[in-house]
């Protein structure tokens, strides 16, 4: 089911600082023609349809059609990514349609501040098996196999 | 139209190698992938490394959505929580058939938790039990387990949320991240032996070459995938089981350098949903969903099943049968011709509902609680592998009404989950742990300076996401151990700068110096094309090294054949021809895949057992020979080495240790 763009929804993200689909397509698929101002996947046998594309697209122009050497026409699967939410539309082949919407994170998009109120253990510590946000009193990250006997 | 003796890449190679840039660093540590594992080095190796002391993570892909986690996930499989890490390398220990580094196993045990707590800081929604809703794992919040290891989670961002935490990390220690560099080779110091020096890599954005030196390297940049033929062969290749970008780069880069390998032997057959590889485990373990042969018998209760099982005692007398031995169970019935075997789910889902109706629910109330179950269901997939669902769509599969085909896939190389090759590395430097199993440097290869972690680090699996990123933060630390004990040493390289251009852009000056020898630039005698490389690989293997099309099975003489192939495929690469920059990607990842293929033959070569029945089978030894290595039998250690001065491959027997008593 490899990723494909809609032309008339495509603008090459002309606005943007980057293409986002190029930007983030984690198998260098995606990539922009600059004369067109398109975006296309370039090799679409080496798809793996992580939607990917499809989720960071900002004019919702990538969809997916199956894999043709493997799934009947017309199933379709398109998400809707927000900043906590993901909205799911699952259409059959038979005309049938389920939506399904899960949480995706509890924090806002690039709030981590990974080392605030942290500790920041001294050289001296290097030399033991404690990473650097484990304390001396925790049992199970200074187990040895004879605590368990 | 003109002929087709063109490239038509978007971004085209450039032949002309004086306008091919050059960049050099130096740093003193060097993170390669992008990984669960590197974004646990990333955000650990700041807090040791002293004030000024500088490191580049490098990924040929973007953070936030690399590596295998780059989908996201329904689950995090190891969270060890209320569990000790003993039970856990019990567990480990017997689904991967005795042969475990119990030390690595152990110390991963021991850490991994502190990875999952973050995880749920950063903003990864981990369900919780009814009542503990809200409340984190951190203040004692009780994880919805679906087994004794696993955990569900909403993990569609799972990889977006660790990568940025990760590249937050790195920019507040003020280290560099370079995307789309794709590292392709590493270098050895000119003056220290055995020691590495540096990593080379090219742009796959711009022409450009980058040269690193670095006193410590870690190199987690995944598995193996698309190294045997798959089953879906056009299209649907893509729709790989594990990612289809990794390449086998890390086992690869590592053994051209001379790092000893262990269990590369091993590989990983998973058992998923036919076609769409939808993930199984949440059907097994949420749904306690049964699988059943093509006549509706569940065939694992059966005399013969239990029959075939007992051939494999003890590791088949555990209550969890081993992952191998439950695709030996389905092969069997595939191949006695009762196939196909499918997930009942359709019993699974109506036997819940069939309960809540027993226990008196209303048909409001029930109503509600089918529209939760069914959510929880499509989720699994939406979550880490949306092709199944649009697989079911296009099918018309409602799992309620039906069930749906279970297939063993194409062959994978991986060390992080149901699978064990990799590196030999050292284990924790403590007491407890045999002397054979350390050398100082926890998690650092048979190479100086050089670590691994993730898929990397062999005999050691079941650590999946969690434990890849638990395992990256083990390694980053004992790497600033390593290079602040190693202050003085100035890695310097043997290869100068253009030999290294010349060498990363050779199927580029290849392809343009013969590209205009015939009218159509895919068929030309002078050269191969990476895609057509990765196809006869895929061939060979698969007819010949025991994939799918023989249900696995290998033997000494096919085994003779394959190599000759990886001889021939190993000397065509020198014609790999690429005209773009994706194709440079595509042939330096190719030539990956044959090293780590011919590696793992070689150990299937050496090992004269089935150690793995249902992942793959020598037919000239079909039985598990369970006597150890002091009685001159198979339960041990198979462990290689190429030696990068003499070209030559050596296999060995390696002692395996029972730490953790029965």
């Amino acid at each position: 089911m490899p990723s494909f763009v809609n032309p008339e929804k495509c603008d090459g993200c002309k606005g943007g600082e980057k293409t986002a689909c190029m930007y983030i397509c984690p198998n260098d698929l995606m990539v922009l023609n600059p004369d067109e101002m398109k975006a296309y996947n370039q090799e679409p046998d080496q798809c793996w349809e992580c939607y990917s594309c499809v989720k960071i697209c900002p004019q919702g122009a990538i969809e997916v059609r199956h894999y043709a050497d493997l799934a009947p026409m017309g199933g379709y699967v398109q998400p809707m990514r927000g900043t906590d939410s993901i909205m799911w539309t699952v259409k059959f082949r038979n005309g049938n349609v389920k939506r399904f919407k899960f949480p995706i994170r509890t924090t806002p998009e690039g709030s981590i501040k990974p080392y605030d109120g942290k500790p920041s253990p001294g050289a001296d510590q290097l030399g033991n098996g404690l990473l650097f946000t484990e304390s001396a009193d925790n049992a199970k990250a200074t187990a040895t196999p004879s605590d368990f006997d | 139209m003109g002929l087709p003796n063109k490239p038509t890449w978007e971004l085209l190679a450039e032949p002309d190698l004086s306008k091919v840039a050059v960049e050099e660093y130096n740093y003193d540590a060097l993170l390669v992938g992008g990984g669960m594992a590197c974004c646990g080095a990333a955000f650990e190796i700041g807090k040791w490394l002293p004030d000024g002391a500088t490191c580049c993570m490098v990924d040929k892909a973007s953070v936030e959505r690399s590596g295998a986690v780059a989908q996201g996930l329904s689950a995090i499989n190891t969270y060890i929580g209320e569990n000790t890490p003993s039970d856990y390398v019990r567990m480990v220990r017997n689904d991967l058939m005795g042969i475990v580094r119990e030390d690595l196993i152990f110390d991963l045990g021991r850490h991994v938790d502190d990875s999952v707590l973050h995880f749920e800081e950063w903003g990864l929604p981990i369900w919780k039990q009814k009542g503990d809703e809200g409340k984190s794992l951190r203040d004692g919040g009780q994880p919805v387990r679906t087994g004794k290891w696993q955990i569900m989670i909403n993990g569609e961002s799972y990889k977006c949320i660790v990568g940025e935490a990760a590249k937050a990390a790195l920019e507040e220690k003020g280290y560099d991240l370079h995307e789309r560099i794709f590292i392709v080779k590493l270098l050895l110091d000119a003056n220290k032996e055995n020691t590495i020096a540096g990593a080379v890599g090219f742009s796959t954005r711009e022409n450009k070459v980058c040269i690193y030196k670095a006193k410590a390297i870690l190199v987690a940049c995944g598995g193996a995938v698309n190294i045997f033929r798959p089953r879906s062969t056009d299209e649907g290749k893509g729709r790989a089981w594990y990612p289809v970008w990794n390449a086998g780069s890390t086992y690869a880069m590592c053994m051209q350098v001379g790092a000893e390998m262990t269990m590369m032997e091993n590989r990983f057959t998973p058992s998923r949903f036919k076609d769409g590889y939808g993930p199984v485990g949440a059907w097994f373990l949420l749904f306690k969903a049964t699988v059943v042969n093509g006549s509706g018998e569940h065939y694992v209760k059966s005399d013969a099943a239990k029959a075939e099982l007992a051939k494999y005692k003890p590791y088949s007398e555990s209550a969890v049968t081993p992952t191998c031995l439950r695709n030996h169970l389905m092969l069997f019935e595939m191949k006695e011709g009762r196939g196909p075997i499918f997930m009942d789910t359709a019993a699974a889902l109506n036997a819940f509902l069939e309960q809540k109706k027993a226990e008196g629910m209303d048909e409001k109330a029930l109503k509600k609680y089918w529209k939760e179950l069914e959510s929880e269901a499509w989720e699994d997939f939406l979550d880490m592998s949306v092709g199944q669902a649009g697989l079911w769509a296009s099918m018309n599969v409602e799992p309620e009404k039906v069930g749906s085909e279970i297939m063993p896939t194409e062959p994978y190389m991986l060390g992080s989950h149901s699978g064990c090759c990799g590196i030999w590395v050292s284990g924790p430097d403590e007491d407890w742990v045999p002397d054979e199993y350390k050398w100082g440097y926890n998690r650092m290869t048979t190479v100086n300076g050089l670590f691994t972690a993730g898929d990397g680090v062999g005999a050691s699996g079941h650590k999946f996401s969690s434990g890849a990123h638990a395992e990256g933060r083990m390694a980053a630390k004992a790497m600033a151990k390593y290079i602040a004990d190693n202050a003085d040493f100035a890695p310097s390289l043997k290869q100068s700068e253009e030999e290294l251009k010349e060498e990363i852009y050779k199927p580029v000056t290849h392809y343009y110096a013969n590209y205009q020898a015939t009218t159509h630039e895919m068929v030309n005698p002078n050269y191969i094309k990476p895609r057509h490389m990765m196809e006869r690989l895929m061939k060979y293997t698969d007819e010949y090294g025991g994939g799918w099309s023989p249900y696995y099975m290998t033997n000494g003489h096919l085994l003779e054949i394959v190599m000759r192939h990886l001889q021939w495929l190993r000397e065509d690469s020198e014609k790999m021809a690429a005209g773009g920059l994706h194709e440079l990607l595509r042939a330096w990842e190719n030539l990956h895949r044959i090293w780590t293929v011919e590696d793992h033959l070689r150990h299937i070569q050496f090992r004269e057992e089935s150690r793995y029945p249902g992942f793959y089978y020598r037919g000239d030894f079909m039985q598990v020979d369970d006597k150890g290595f002091d009685e001159g039998g198979w339960k041990c250690f198979v462990n290689s080495k190429y030696d990068p001065n003499s070209g030559e491959w050596t296999c060995m027997k390696k002692k395996c240790y029972e730490i953790i008593s029965a």
